[in-house]
């Protein structure tokens, strides 16, 4: 059965390039066609491509993997056609391409890369998915379909028509008569266009309303099509509906991520503003320790880099926490009582950790990876997909905020700093060490900050500026919130996330962020102490 | 007590003979006025580094006129207002020969002024929007015609784009050359509902609804291509946010204009693998020239990692013309110097010749890279000759009667073709 699909697919192939199959009779086309890759520029490339293909030979497909990862050389001295990866010595392995001969490692120098371009990449990826819908592991078959579905070509539709009765796997087979079904709807007639409408109507892949569309421009106006059109046009506002829905949960999903990232900036805030009352200019400096601190655990531990952020998170803490307790004991406590007086020490604060950061690291941003796990996306329909990196983010974000609260609500520290925040006298006559619970407040404030910078370092740049994007931020959170409220902060930060994810498609990301910084002054006036004040004596 | 007298009085003498040496030799003065703190000066601090290591060089061969050639550095830190005085300064009191200087346009545009003045002569470096032609300033960057517009034809011909997305940091820069560009695919027949336009603000972050729009802009069964004139740190994000929502190079490529090797060298290369970039000059491509530049360059700044950039072959090509032109004249007169440049014809590093027009701008050729995973490009296209710089656009109503020609008869930056009339505004 699979043989006599070769050939079909052969015959089919061969159909398709007839020109170039007049010069290829046998199978011994392959390698005079090999031969003509090195000399070949990249417009002549794409019609080689598909002669190599047509040959069908059992390399092909291994040849073009290889050129498509872009690891096809040739010796610059006899134009020989070889595999080439680069081994510990920094040499190439060189395997001749057609006879699988292991030749010597060379220098690079020796050896000049066959070029490609994304076109020519698609189009072998085409070729590959062509190839792959007979093989055995349904994953690959799957990939292979859906690379068909979003490029159709004659030869991948023809094998899918012969294909699709024999296949076991329900998810490719739904894909393939899909595949099928578009085509039904392309070249049929009017009837199994109508059909075809029918069944296609509730798809949300994107070629699928592309296809419906494109009918209904090319059908003329007459009565006889009238059904059709009506079916179509309703299938179109079907899907038209059912985008705007998703589109509309992807907005929630952004402003939600968008609000997590201002939730962990802003949360280390509320304890050391919103708890303790210190306006700490150095706040987003701690996020930058954090995220360098990521940094350094991706460069000490280079084979770690999938783990790198679960180590990362922990050293941050400690990194950040010691050195706010440092700036708490050093500065801040020399300074109680002096709002302004603190304000300008830990703005200097935060220069000179900048300037530090630009002398031991450098004034350039500096590379930290994304491990594989938060590289990708999460698909839920074709229409609907989360990314990895934001959806992690938005949970750390919310544990670290009940990690947080937990240890407010149910630790004797939190208990301690709940008494001196609200009555220091007291507390101190109840033997509280309130300078103690300051130094560790403060710590555990930063830490948490260090702990956002981790965070931070998988969204954006890190560098010495990054903290201070994200200052301004964390105190319009924190005040908006009410402060020192846990949860008037949560509130505040997904609130403000989401008004500016919903506002930015209309009004793009200035005037977005200009309308809710307006709300926000407005929404002060009216409630100066934010939307959960905090309430009883301490508050006064 | 004698011994600080004497280390006191020989100083003085030393410090007295050097100067009159210094004086004797009467130095040939060179400006460097590039941002050596602030934001710019990621960028800027190179071009400085490579002015005087072609300074170095030219000394080593004996100087210039028989006189070796001294460099002024100044720092105008990225403050665009600081380009103009810093620039007063160079002219004014340290009397320099010629100015090497400025990255963004808006401190070009700041310093013009002063230039015109004091009748200063100043080489800018990097690509911009062009509309404009000053006397004094010699543009060995690309003009938009030398890099936008061969990237869209690239675009159109080679990957067979026919929707454009256009994104952009909200400046000048991206401003204008997206009116330009606007103007040009109107031209190439593309509707205005094939063309998406965005601008953010230096430094964005989060691009999750950008990229969303861009994909879905991209699915409607069209081939679809980005062109990006974001600007520094934001391209990281963006590319980021790309790869993560599953677009890939082969879908929906992006082209920029702002993304180099020196800006590759602080990403994580991998999400954009195979996306876009056009310039002039790329460090991958192999000629002798190149090959000995860039072994000097990284002689010269001791660091191996160090990568060459487009703006680093602009000040060189623009150095080694005004070496040229000085030797042509025979004396440093900015006036002298200014006619004798044009023509000048200095071997380009990528392979060709560069030749300065009576414009102010060079004549080059334009390459597109696809970026490689360890941050350096490949070459997939390049234009088969050189391309003319073109101060106007031709695509542009308010500037495609406009045509800059600084020889006599015309002797103008902005000649009005249909009036026969040159505007009278000199820059």
């Amino acid at each position: 059965m699979l043989r006599l699909f070769s050939v079909f697919l052969f015959c089919v192939m061969s159909f398709n390039t007839s020109v170039a199959m007049s010069e290829v009779q046998e199978n011994s086309a392959l390698p005079a066609l090999i031969k003509q890759l090195p000399t070949s520029k990249l417009k002549q490339m794409g019609p080689l491509i598909d002669q190599i293909a047509a040959t069908s030979e059992p390399q092909v497909g291994a040849i073009l993997q290889t050129l498509m990862k872009g690891d096809l050389y040739y010796l610059k001295s006899n134009k020989q056609v070889v595999s080439a990866h680069k081994n510990a010595q920094k040499e190439y392995r060189l395997t001749d391409i057609l006879n699988a001969e292991v030749l010597p490692a060379l220098k690079k120098s020796a050896i000049k890369k066959i070029r490609t371009n994304n076109r020519l990449r698609k189009q072998i990826r085409d070729i590959l998915a062509n190839l792959d819908l007979t093989d055995q592991d349904p994953a690959v078959r799957l990939s292979a379909v859906k690379q068909l579905l979003d490029n159709p070509n004659q030869v991948g539709i023809h094998s899918v028509n012969a294909l699709f009765k024999g296949e076991q796997d329900e998810q490719v087979r739904e894909l393939m008569s899909v595949i099928l079904l578009i085509d039904q709807l392309e070249t049929g007639s009017t009837a199994e266009k109508l059909a075809a409408t029918t069944q296609l109507s509730d798809r949300l892949e994107s070629v699928v309303k592309n296809a419906f569309v494109k009918q209904l421009a090319l059908l003329p106006e007459s009565p006889e099509n009238l059904p059709l059109r009506e079916a179509l046009s309703k299938a179109i506002g079907n899907i038209e509906q059912q985008a705007s829905v998703y589109k509309l949960v992807e907005h929630l999903f952004f402003g939600l991520s968008l609000g997590s990232v201002l939730l962990l900036a802003a949360i280390g805030l509320t304890i050391t503003f919103g708890v303790m009352g210190v306006i700490n200019m150095a706040h987003g400096e701690m996020m930058m320790l954090g995220a360098y601190t990521t940094y350094v655990i991706q460069q000490t531990f280079p084979n770690l880099i999938e783990y790198s952020l679960l180590m990362a998170v922990p050293a941050a803490f400690l990194v950040s926490g010691f050195v706010g307790i440092l700036i708490e004991r050093g500065v801040i406590r020399f300074l109680k009582g002096r709002p302004l007086e603190t304000l300008l020490a830990t703005f200097g604060i935060s220069l000179i950790l900048q300037q530090l950061v630009r002398t031991i690291f450098s004034p350039l941003n500096r590379q930290v990876e994304a491990p594989q796990w938060m590289s990708g996306s999460l698909e839920i329909n074709p229409m609907l997909a989360f990314t990895y990196n934001r959806l992690y983010i938005i949970l750390f974000a919310l544990m670290v905020f009940f990690s947080l609260l937990m240890i407010l609500k149910k630790t004797s520290l939190g208990l301690h700093v709940r008494a001196v925040s609200q009555n220091r006298d007291m507390a101190r006559a109840l033997s509280i060490k309130s300078s103690w619970v300051d130094a560790i407040t403060f710590g555990l404030g930063s830490g948490i900050a260090g702990v956002a910078g981790v965070a931070l370092s998988q969204l954006t740049n890190v560098g010495p500026n990054l903290g201070q994007a994200y200052i301004i931020d964390s105190f319009l959170v924190v005040v908006f919130g009410g402060v020192g409220s846990l949860w008037g902060t949560l509130v505040a930060a997904l609130t403000m996330g989401t008004f500016n994810k919903f506002l930015e498609p209309s009004m793009g990301p200035v005037l977005a962020n200009i309308i809710v910084l307006v709300g926000l002054v407005l929404f002060i006036q009216k409630r100066p102490k934010g939307l959960f004040p905090q309430k009883g004596r301490a508050a006064e | 007590m004698k011994l600080k007298k004497l280390i006191v009085a020989s100083s003085i003498v030393v410090t007295g003979v050097m100067t009159n040496f210094a004086y004797a030799a009467d130095n040939i003065k060179v400006g460097v006025l590039h941002s050596l703190s602030g934001t710019m000066a990621i960028s800027e601090t190179t071009l400085k580094d490579t002015v005087l290591m072609m300074i170095e060089e030219q000394n080593e061969k004996g100087g210039l006129l028989g006189k070796k050639i001294e460099a002024v550095v100044v720092d105008p830190a990225s403050n665009w207002p600081l380009f103009a005085e810093k620039g007063r300064e160079l002219l004014a009191k340290e009397k320099v020969d010629v100015i090497f200087g400025s990255w963004t346009s808006v401190s070009r545009k700041s310093v013009l002024p002063v230039l015109e003045e004091l009748n200063g002569l100043m080489f800018y470096p990097v690509q911009y929007e062009g509309e404009e032609s000053s006397k004094n300033v010699f543009y060995t960057g690309a003009a938009p015609n030398q890099q936008a517009i061969p990237a869209v034809d690239y675009l159109m011909n080679d990957i067979g784009a026919t929707r454009f997305v256009l994104l952009g940091t909200d400046y000048v820069y991206p401003r204008t050359t997206n009116k330009i560009l606007k103007a040009y695919l109107a031209i190439k027949g593309v509707k205005a509902e094939d063309i998406m336009v965005n601008y953010t603000p230096f430094g964005h972050s989060d691009w999750q609804n950008i990229v969303a729009d861009v994909k879905r802009f991209g699915s409607q069964g069209k081939q679809t291509a980005v062109i990006s004139t974001i600007n520094g740190d934001a391209n990281i994000p963006f590319y980021k946010e790309l790869g993560n929502q599953g677009i890939s190079a082969e879908d929906i490529p992006v082209i920029a204009f702002s993304v180099g090797e020196e800006e590759l060298s602080g990403f994580d290369t991998k999400p954009l693998v195979g996306h876009l970039a056009a310039w002039n000059y790329f460090q991958s491509v192999e000629t002798e020239e190149n090959e000995a530049f860039i072994a000097r360059w990284k002689k010269y700044i001791g660091d191996d990692k160090r990568v060459t950039n487009d703006p680093m072959e602009a000040t060189y090509i623009g150095f080694k013309m005004w070496v040229k032109a000085v030797e042509k004249a025979g004396t440093t007169d900015v006036d002298a110097v200014e006619q004798a440049m044009i023509g000048i014809a200095i071997p380009n590093l990528t392979g060709g010749i560069a030749v300065m027009n009576a414009n102010h701008h060079l004549s080059k050729p334009v390459l597109i890279g696809e970026i490689q995973e360890d941050g350096q490009f490949e070459v997939v296209w390049e234009t088969p000759g050189t391309v003319m710089g073109d101060a106007w656009s031709d695509f542009l109503p308010s500037s495609k009667d406009l045509v800059s020609d600084w020889t006599a008869p015309i002797k103008c930056g902005n000649f009005n073709v249909k009036t026969a009339k040159c505007s009278g505004q000199k820059f």
